[in-house]
């Protein structure tokens, strides 16, 4: 049987370069970064060559680059940080989406229970902010804008530069999330103009627990981990150097090839979508151009989510859903309800996430698959009975 | 989470699946909203149900569960049927994830329903023999 991993934007295989690069600071160049001996200071030089790697990537400073265990923790560090700051002035204000990952929207309802307010702005049908509501949202009191880079489900790009020109102009930190993005759409921070950005190894072929969060320089978060002076004594903790050496080659490895990538996999994308798109009651999610070239969303009525991720495992094709049973809560994805799907059709949804790993033959083998599992799946649904019948309704 | 083998192999196939047409008990639980739905088919001759059939729109719990629970009780009596509790459903599965338990309820439920049809059809009271169907609600 086929075997085609198609859940990318949950993780993605570490890259034969990584592994490469990664292993001699597991064996030979084992040592400490903070001893003086040469053992240590190969392992130091490691650490500061990757941060140059990120940096350059981003188009940063290297002292703006500080590693974490990955998206959350960095997402969690800017957000409390940014808010302390705020709040040592008074400013007890944030705005942010409704269609955030739960490491931003988890942050904002602890900050919420200490006192600090949050205008979490809508998305709209497209999946996208609009700049002028964040515009109306700003007042003397906020003291970050958070917005995501890339939705992590439906794929939709954000007004990032647009939104990084208003909060410079209002004086306003603007962090925004970019796990999705980074290694796949072209970031520079500077031109951008975002003070601080989340990103996650795991997202583009490094290892798991890695991630880093840029910080613009003269933005004094306050200290994340006390202990020694790793990470300029803001992240205390002996450095996963094999992490963080993983993450330099990787997000040098991502960048360098992002314009092939990112036209190979727009094509494997469209081709799904267009194959997909014949299936009948079904629509995308998000908008169509504006979004992740890996991003596949759609919803299937009358099909449950866990049900047709399942039956695709059966036939070897990793997926993700939005659905309740999926997502371990009642409701479906917060995302397809911000972008106002009803229940019943959000718990319909079908993510695949493409890399440049995939081919045209793994597009076609899901084109070939997924129809005949959503048409077993609807002739066993009194939901779609239901759909069936009213339809019949209306036609007479 | 992790589903037993018992319950993917009554997800991957299902058994009695579809539609009696001249059923003598039909009944429908759940809701769209929810994400399950189960309709269950009975015919019922002489106190016996002879057949069963049920279509179901949900997880894959709930397919498992649907599937199970027709196994159950079709050839039984139905008085049996009536016995039938969600705990047995759940361990003739072996056993469902915790998060999952309500599918189980929702298939005894289901059974109800559609035996609470068959004596409305009958034109005897249901509430005295079958009970109070609870509507499947949002307690997970």
């Amino acid at each position: 049987m086929r075997y085609v991993y198609a859940d990318n934007a949950a993780t993605t295989p570490v890259s034969k370069k990584v592994v490469d690069a990664i292993i001699p600071y597991m064996t030979e160049h084992f040592g400490n970064p903070s001893s003086l001996y040469e053992v240590g200071q190969v392992a130091s030089r490691a650490v500061t060559k990757a941060r140059q790697q990120v940096a350059t990537a981003l188009g940063a400073e290297e002292r703006e680059i500080f590693f974490t265990s990955g998206g959350s923790e960095a997402d969690n560090w800017a957000i409390k940080g940014a808010a302390a700051l705020g709040a040592k002035k008074g400013k007890k204000h944030l705005i942010t989406t409704k269609i955030e990952h739960h490491a931003v929207l988890h942050t904002m309802a602890t900050l919420e229970k200490e006192g600090f307010t949050v205008t979490y702005l809508d998305v709209y049908d497209n999946g996208i902010v609009k700049v002028e509501d964040v515009e109306k949202a700003i007042t003397d009191e906020t003291c970050l804008v958070t917005i995501m880079y890339a939705n992590n489900e439906i794929g939709t790009i954000q007004p990032i530069a647009e939104i990084g020109a208003l909060c410079k102009k209002k004086g306003v930190l603007f962090h925004t999330d970019a796990v999705q993005a980074v290694g796949h759409v072209k970031i520079d921070v500077k031109e951008q103009n975002i003070d601080m950005l989340s990103l996650s190894g795991h997202k583009f072929h490094a290892t798991k627990g890695v991630g880093a969060l840029y910080c613009r320089k003269g933005i004094v978060l306050p200290n994340l981990i006390e202990g020694g002076a790793q990470e300029r004594g803001k992240r205390a903790g002996t450095e996963n150097v094999p992490g963080i050496v993983g993450l330099g080659v990787a997000i040098t490895e991502a960048c360098e090839n992002i314009d092939e990538n990112h036209a190979k996999v727009k094509a494997l994308r469209d081709r799904l979508f267009e194959g997909a798109s014949k299936i009948s009651h079904s629509r995308i999610n998000g908008d169509r151009e504006n979004r992740l070239p890996g991003n596949f969303s759609m919803c299937f009525e009358g099909v449950e989510g866990e049900s047709l991720l399942l039956m695709l495992d059966m036939k070897g094709i990793c997926a993700s859903s939005g659905s309740a049973c999926t997502s371990g809560s009642l409701d479906p994805s917060h995302v397809l309800l911000a972008i106002g799907l009803k229940h019943e059709v959000a718990h319909g949804s079908l993510r695949l996430s493409l890399s440049e790993n995939n081919t045209e033959e793994d597009v076609d083998y899901i084109l070939e698959v997924l129809p005949p599992i959503i048409d077993r799946l609807r002739e066993m649904s009194p939901l779609w009975e239901h759909i069936m019948e009213a339809e019949k309704v209306n036609q007479a | 989470m992790e589903y037993s083998k018992k319950v993917m192999e009554h997800f991957a196939n299902p058994h009695n699946v579809g539609v009696i047409e001249d059923a003598n008990g039909v009944g429908e639980i759940g809701n769209a909203k929810c994400g399950d739905i189960m309709k269950m088919y009975l015919k019922i001759e002489n106190d016996i149900i002879v057949d069963v059939k049920f279509k179901t729109y949900g997880c894959a719990s709930a397919i498992a569960t649907s599937s199970i629970a027709t196994d159950l009780i079709k050839g039984q009596p139905i008085s049996e049927a009536l016995k039938l509790t969600n705990k047995a459903v759940v361990e003739a599965l072996d056993g469902l994830p915790a998060v999952k338990i309500h599918c189980s309820v929702l298939a005894e439920q289901a059974i109800k329903a559609a035996l609470s049809d068959y004596y409305t059809r009958q034109g005897i009271d249901p509430v005295p023999i079958v009970g109070v169907i609870e509507e499947h609600d949002h307690e997970h």
